[in-house]
């Protein structure tokens, strides 16, 4: 069934060279684990990009009950979390995805570093993974506010001072990054526009690009 | 070697395309289950409204209607508050009648004998509803049903209504 509904598709839209573009390419033999078990160290990336997928699926429907209000906030976290069917997991798949993320970001260019791919041609895209190295981390740490806990609001504190001891312009980050002069109603608004709209929309342009490099310039040779 | 082995069964390629596919199909609804249950929860929980509010004395209401406000304790979601809700109630020969003000055409607020076009009905401003003095709908005008009523109780005097108007039948 499924084949004759494509087929019905593909000849109107012609949607074979869409997908083919995207997924069907040869993968060489010294990254293909059925090959050569150790060869899931390529895998890093894809599952970068899996955990990315569920954050931000998690995260617009933790969008449908989170409020970011300095009165409400930490209520409709307890909400969502404590009375809502499957919150628990939702809001689990985020808090745990978000770690989870970083220490899959942090082997893939551990791997991409060891196997010496970010050498020429590819320096471009060892840059552009670094900007989503930062992207990513400015995420954890705009989302790590949005709870309204103790610990969310002292470890922004924590952050913000620290972004607020860069010499000269310091001041002005800190000021910028709260809002105003106190960690409060601005900074809570602030960081939930950041993590939710601007962040992740820097996320999948940079994201974008890693990925049309790759597809440019071919994954790397063997050692 | 050929793709298919001996020429039974399925071919290798096939075999492939379905487990792959399978264990795609089960990783992506094991990751969507929980969060589209998530958020069709407010359609799928139960609401509880038992209880009774005190509106006045009994004694308070006549043939006429007079419209009562009174606060009800309501939780939406992480955030309770009183919230205001109001009827119509009259105690005429010996039977008291608490209706609802809500249309039941498109949930305005409904007045009683506002309108020099029909005078002793319940009007709607927004598209024109009627209702006549005993809450039931004119035919002819938006309403489908006549308006929703309050259970009443009476205790030492006093009038309670239920939390939650009830549907009526007729017209
Ligand atoms: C892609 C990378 C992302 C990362 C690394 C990330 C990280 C985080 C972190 C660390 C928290 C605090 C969680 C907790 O304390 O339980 C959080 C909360 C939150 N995030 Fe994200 N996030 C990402 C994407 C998104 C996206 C795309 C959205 C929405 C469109 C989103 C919406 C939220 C919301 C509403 C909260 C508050 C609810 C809660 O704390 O459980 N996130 N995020
Ligand atoms: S809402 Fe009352 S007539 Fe339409």
């Amino acid at each position: 069934m499924f084949r004759r509904i494509y087929q019905w598709l593909d000849e109107r839209l012609n949607i074979g060279p869409l997908w083919r573009d995207l997924a069907d390419h040869e993968v060489p033999e010294h990254v293909n684990p059925a090959h050569h078990f150790s060869a899931f160290v390529y895998c890093f990336g894809g599952l970068t990009f899996f955990i990315t997928v569920i954050q931000i699926l998690s995260g617009m429907f933790l969008t449908m009950y989170y409020v970011p209000d300095i009165l409400n906030a930490y209520q409709s976290v307890k909400y969502l979390q404590n009375e809502v069917a499957f919150g628990v997991i939702v809001r689990g798949m985020h808090h745990w995805g978000a770690s989870l993320v970083i220490v899959m970001m942090f082997l893939h260019t551990l791997r991409v570093f060891f196997t010496g791919a970010y050498k020429s041609p590819r320096e471009m895209n060892w840059v552009v993974g670094m900007l989503l190295f930062f992207v990513m981390l400015g995420l954890g740490f705009t989302g790590y506010l949005l709870p309204w806990d103790q610990k969310a609001y002292w470890a922004t504190q924590v952050g913000v001072k620290i972004a607020g001891s860069v010499p000269l312009i310091g001041p002005y980050i800190e000021t910028f990054l709260k809002g105003g002069d106190v960690l409060g109603a601005q900074t809570l608004a602030r960081f939930f526009a950041i993590h939710v709209f601007f962040l992740p929309g820097v996320l999948l342009a940079l994201m974008g690009v890693h990925f049309i490099l790759i597809r440019r310039q071919g994954i790397s040779g063997p050692l | 070697m050929s793709d298919k082995e001996n020429g039974q069964g399925m071919s290798r390629r096939q075999f492939l395309t379905y487990t792959l596919m399978g264990t795609g199909a089960f990783m992506a609804a094991g990751i969507l289950t929980p969060m589209l249950r998530f958020a069709v929860d407010p359609a799928l929980k139960r609401t509880s409204s038992a209880g009774k509010v005190e509106v006045g004395k009994v004694d308070d209401f006549g043939p006429d209607y007079k419209l009562v406000k009174f606060k009800v304790k309501i939780k939406d979601g992480w955030h309770e508050e009183e919230a205001e809700k109001s009827a119509y109630i009259r105690n005429k020969d010996g039977k008291i009648l608490a209706l609802s003000p809500i249309c039941k055409h498109l949930g305005c607020q409904v007045q009683w004998n506002t309108s020099p076009d029909r005078p002793n009905h319940f009007y709607c401003p927004c598209h024109n509803g009627f209702y006549d003095e005993n809450g039931i709908n004119v035919p002819g005008t938006p309403p489908q049903a006549p308006l929703d009523e309050y259970e009443v109780e009476v205790k030492d005097g006093k009038l309670l209504l239920s939390l939650t108007p009830k549907p009526r039948g007729g017209a």
